[in-house]
């Protein structure tokens, strides 16, 4: 408490007072239970779980720029798993099969971008509100994933596929580097591009944008793809982890990625958030649900707690903002 | 007056009316009392779920807790009427449930309403509390054996009868109250000042501020009354279903929101009616429950659903942009 001025500044941003209480979340998680918590073992798992949503949360924020939402990311994300798990059952041979997953990667990541197409035309060309077009999409998606599979899960991928989201590169979970690459990869996006600007612009007021004149229609069908080929990467990671595809997976991820976008500071109707601050609401989730885990709390009481986090940390910005 | 395509409720009509064509022509059998009270029965809970809905959409908010307040409501009352008072007759448990889905929602109300905080985020939040609180510190077992007046209440009927071919046809006495709960709810909406201040509100808040209307308290009437309307399905659920499962109904939240778009509610507020209403959720039960007749195999009805909403909601959008690009 020697620099006060430090401590307003860092409780003056959203990011900062989330930052604060991540570091409270793991340090009263770490005193709770200091060596099983921190045991590397404990770590390790940490950074395998979170990924698939912290992916899910991303293509949420950037959706959630604009002023939009994307409800048909889980949908996405099975359709994609399902496609891909398709062509390595049917093109798998005797070998390791590293050729046929970097073909199902690519096809996958392709289909996510086309529904982020559809997606993209019945908000930007057709005028529907995201939250129902998205919804609409979404039930599609996952509607093909079921019609191709009949409703039942797809097994027997070769083992290359386990790479994705089940092994560690340099000593690194997988998962966790295209996390953190594709977490700096938005990021960098958002703030050093004309097309990070002009979202973020539009987000915070459309008609303004409109008489600025932006290619909204354009923008807005790029925001859609990149949602969707983000819900393709989640989705390899889910069937990796899994090592098997279905097309009702994951289904609790959807406002799970819209709490961590909300909780992380990005602001629902547009104009205001950053990927720091998702990253920071990813991290506090998993350590409150890795700690409670370990101290005997049931996976429901982590939903409970889940959302008086999200509650409190509303209540939070709200009141921190009046008084001005 | 010529049939305005413009409007959500005509095309519904359309559709609905199109889809039991096709079927009566692919199943001569789709015509007939048992499918009409099969349909009806299938939108009794889902009925009330749409006009709660519908209020909070009127209002320029929205609502996604209220399956978790009537999954929290059925099985709480289950369990409490069963250690505490198994004499109560259905007319109290019906009671009951009421008050504590208002409770909760009033819980939604204070949030919304005393703090200003976002409708979506509160009520995402409160979903996770609700249903978290339930089972950690409830219970996660279903409750088979209900308390005798849930029973009771589960077993009476409007109508009973036999078919000619020997098949059998009923009509929960639900029905009604899912019909008593739409003509209250329209009564409060247009024949009271509570109800055009709910709609003056979702058109702008700063207008009814203005010309007087008590923003807040509108706004925590509107989660209060939803609240109990979702206790009040919750109860009707789980006595139609003859048990109480902790695990229903959460997942329906975002269907029955579509529904009620669908039937022409507009999510930006203050505009919509409660026929479009029960004709949104006629055609969800419809496609749910009947898909089949139309030689359509059940695993496509998420995409008929999904293409549906899309339609409903894109037509009237694409029209809009065109007035309005027209106008400009």
């Amino acid at each position: 408490m020697k620099n006060p001025s430090l401590m307003s500044r860092v409780f003056a941003s959203p990011e900062g007072r989330l930052a604060v209480i991540t570091l409270v979340v793991f340090v009263g998680m770490a005193l709770l239970s200091p060596d099983r918590f921190l045991s590397v073992q404990n770590l390790t798992s940490m950074a395998f779980q979170f990924p698939e949503f912290a992916i899910l949360a991303l293509a949420m924020t950037i959706t959630m720029l604009t002023g939009g939402i994307d409800l048909s990311v889980v949908g996405i994300a099975n359709l994609t798993a399902v496609v891909a798990a398709m062509i390595m059952i049917r093109l798998t041979g005797s070998d390791a099969g590293t050729g046929v997953l970097i073909l199902a990667l690519g096809v996958s990541v392709i289909v996510g971008m086309l529904a982020g197409v559809f997606n993209g035309i019945l908000v930007a060309w057709l005028g529907l509100p995201p939250i129902l077009a998205t919804l609409g999409s979404g039930l599609i998606f996952t509607g093909i994933a079921i019609a191709l599979t009949g409703g039942s899960a797809l097994m027997g991928f070769p083992p290359a596929a386990a790479w994705v989201g089940n092994s560690t590169t340099f000593g690194i979970p997988t998962p966790l580097i295209l996390f953190v690459v594709l977490a700096v990869g938005i990021s960098l996006l958002l703030t050093r591009t004309a097309f990070g600007v002009r979202l973020r612009m539009y987000g915070a007021n459309p008609l303004a944008a409109r008489f600025a004149a932006l290619n909204i229609d354009a923008m807005l069908i790029k925001v859609y793809v990149l949602s969707g080929a983000l819900a393709a990467i989640a989705g390899m990671v889910v069937m990796s982890r899994a090592n098997s595809a279905k097309a009702d997976y994951g289904s609790s991820y959807l406002l799970l990625a819209v709490l961590i976008a909300v909780l992380g500071g990005v602001n629902p109707y547009g104009g205001y958030g950053r990927v720091i601050g998702v990253v920071l609401a990813v991290l506090s989730m998993q350590f409150l649900s890795s700690g409670l885990n370990m101290i005997g709390v049931s996976n429901f009481a982590r939903e409970l707690i889940w959302g008086v986090l999200l509650i409190f940390v509303m209540i939070l910005n709200t009141w921190r903002a009046r008084p001005r | 007056m010529k049939l305005d395509f413009a409007r959500n409720e005509t095309l519904v009509a359309l559709v609905i009316a199109g889809f039991c064509v096709l079927a009566a022509f692919s199943d001569p059998g789709f015509l007939s009392l048992a499918t009409l009270t099969d349909l009806l029965r299938g939108g009794i809970v889902l009925g009330i779920f749409a006009v709660a809905a519908f209020v909070v959409l009127v209002s320029g908010g929205i609502d996604v807790s209220f399956t978790a307040v009537a999954a929290f409501t059925m099985y709480v009352s289950a369990m409490v009427l069963n250690a505490v008072a198994p004499w109560m007759p259905w007319g109290a448990a019906l009671a009951i449930g009421m008050a504590i889905g208002a409770g909760l929602g009033a819980i939604n109300g204070i949030l919304i309403a005393g703090f200003g905080l976002p409708t979506l985020i509160v009520t995402l939040g409160t979903l996770s509390i609700f249903r978290g609180f339930m089972l950690t510190f409830v219970g996660q077992k279903q409750i088979t054996t209900l308390p005798p007046g849930m029973r009771e209440f589960g077993r009476m009927m409007l109508l009973r009868g036999e078919n000619a071919d020997g098949s059998f046809y009923s009509l929960h006495a639900a029905f009604a109250v899912t019909v008593l709960v739409i003509v209250v709810t329209w009564f409060i909406l247009h024949r009271t000042m509570l109800g055009r201040s709910i709609f003056a509100i979702g058109g702008s808040v700063e207008s009814a501020r203005r010309i007087g209307i008590n923003v807040r308290g509108v706004q925590f009437f509107v989660y209060v009354y939803v609240g109990a309307l979702a206790g009040l399905a919750g109860i009707i659920h789980a006595s139609m279903a003859r048990v109480a499962n902790p695990f229903d109904l959460v997942g329906l939240e975002l269907s029955v929101i579509a529904a009620v778009v669908l039937g022409g509610a507009r999510l930006a507020g203050g505009y919509g009616t409660l026929t479009g209403t029960v004709l949104g959720v006629a055609l969800i039960v419809l496609v749910r429950n009947s898909l089949i007749v139309l030689g359509i195999p059940s695993t496509w009805q998420s995409v008929a659903i999904g293409i549906l909403i899309l339609i409903g909601t894109g037509l009237p959008a694409w029209q809009a942009k065109r007035a309005a690009a027209r106008a400009a």
